[in-house]
């Protein structure tokens, strides 16, 4: 087993992640963000950021790359992972593996893994993800024109985007497994003043079904219990968001919801770990938040290294 | 073009040349929105790792790019990107809309062994 030390170890390596990987590097700490995925998190998904103060506006994907080079420039190291296989987060000296053969040690942690689209996780979905799933209308709206599709969401995303894909389906079923929308009410009574949407609410999708592409799903009435063969070119879903934080589930506090709850200094409820971006338990997911909260979190972990270093010099 | 730091492919030609004079390639078709991006991401991070394939992209609407649109492999295709693998000139694998690095490291691993 090879065991490298650094000061302070970051889990993430989106907005979050990188805006901790400067502050920390450039605090002269010894900081590795160990990243899943692609760097920069959903930040790269954002075509257009117009709400990032002090830069016009740019895509997220060359915003990210940006924050990456910032933070190596500064001496941060960035390494991709395929995932963590075991953690000591709750020890004075905390301790990360990521495989048979390397582990990694640190003074601090910053827990910044950010979140993602939520999916069904029924029969089908992953099988025709792109043959008839969709979880991005601006991306593959113009597939579906003429077409009958269903929407599935009762929040304002969902009810955003089943009016947008409404210029070109030809006909939209939207279903919310509640009696009553999450949204906004202009945002429900555009849709219901939408001649092109039929809502169902208290149904679900239980499966998809199809060859080729997507055909049908199977759809359930939970008031009657009663299951029904709908067919459909396309299904668009809009669920919501969940943290990825299943890698921490029963080793480390968490809400109900799966977020870490934090103080105002994005201390969590263990000694030395802290977090940052859409992870933690708040109402509002911004790059300029995940960035705020990242610097937080970054100041808030050098000066519990910095009082440590002191403490055994004594 | 697209804002990426891949190869682009502009033209038909351009496509035929570049899968036949390479054996394993892989070409993204796509636009900038949240599910290509990932996909030119992950590429720009495995193209060092995978020397022995040669990575690309093209824009989806360009007229040409009716070379991967209409493929018969990309039939039933409904999502972005459409991302193809080709072995010598042939499409070996094809997949619709948004793929993880893991995905796209197995797929590659797959048909691509060294
Ligand atoms: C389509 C879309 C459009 C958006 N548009 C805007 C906008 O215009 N303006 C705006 O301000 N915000 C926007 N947002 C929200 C913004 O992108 C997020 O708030 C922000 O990216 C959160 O940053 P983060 O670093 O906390 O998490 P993320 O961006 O999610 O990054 C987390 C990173 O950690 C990695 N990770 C996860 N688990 C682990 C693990 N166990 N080990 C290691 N790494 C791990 C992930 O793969 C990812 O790379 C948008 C989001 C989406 C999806």
């Amino acid at each position: 087993m090879y065991t490298e030390h650094f000061d302070v170890i970051v889990i993430g390596g989106g907005p979050a992640g990188l805006a901790a990987g400067i502050y920390l590097s450039r605090s002269k700490l010894s900081t590795l963000v160990l990243n899943s995925g692609t760097v920069g998190g959903q930040l790269i998904l954002t075509h257009e950021i117009a709400n990032y103060p002090g830069v016009e506006s740019t895509s997220g994907y060359s915003l990210a790359r940006t924050m990456k080079k910032q933070a190596t420039s500064f001496g941060a190291k960035i390494k991709t992972i395929k995932g963590i296989e075991e953690m000591d987060l709750k020890s004075d000296m905390k301790r990360i593996r990521i495989s048979d053969e390397q582990e990694y040690t640190a003074h601090a942690v910053i827990l910044a893994p950010g979140g993602n689209p939520r999916t069904l996780g029924v029969e089908g979905e992953t099988e025709f993800k792109g043959r008839g799933v969709s979880y991005c209308a601006t991306c593959d709206g113009e597939f579906f024109t003429d077409k009958e599709i269903v929407v599935v969401g009762g929040g304002n995303s969902a009810l955003e985007e089943a009016v947008s894909l409404s210029k070109f389906a030809s006909k939209i079923t939207l279903l919310h497994q509640f009696d009553h929308f999450q949204a906004f009410q202009h945002a429900v009574e555009e849709v219901k003043q939408n001649e092109k949407i039929n809502i169902r609410l208290e149904h679900v999708i239980e499966s998809f079904y199809g060859e080729e592409s997507l055909k049908g799903v199977k759809i359930k009435n939970l008031k009657t219990g009663e299951v029904e063969d709908f067919a459909t070119d396309g299904a668009f879903i809009f669920i919501g968001y969940v943290p990825n934080t299943e890698f921490l589930q029963g080793c480390f506090p968490l809400n109900d919801r799966g977020e870490i709850p934090v103080d105002a200094n994005m201390n969590t409820e263990v000694k030395g770990v802290f977090a940052a971006g859409d992870c933690i338990a708040k109402k509002y997911r911004q790059v300029t938040m995940a960035v705020g909260e990242a610097t937080a979190a970054a100041l808030s972990a050098a000066e519990y290294v910095h009082n440590l270093k002191q403490d055994k010099k004594q | 073009m697209l804002d990426t730091n891949l190869k682009h492919i502009d033209s038909a030609d351009a496509w035929q040349q570049f899968i036949s004079e390479n054996e394993n390639t892989m070409i993204c078709c796509g636009r900038m929105g949240p599910m290509c991006i990932p996909v030119y991401a992950a590429m720009e991070d495995l193209e060092g790792e995978y020397e022995h394939v040669k990575f690309a992209d093209m824009e989806f609407d360009h007229p040409e790019a009716h070379v991967i649109r209409n493929a018969p492999e990309a039939r039933g295709f409904m999502g972005l990107p459409f991302t193809m693998y080709y072995k010598n000139g042939k499409v070996v694998k094809a997949t619709s809309s948004i793929q993880s690095e893991e995905q796209i490291r197995e797929i590659l691993d797959a048909e691509f062994a060294k």
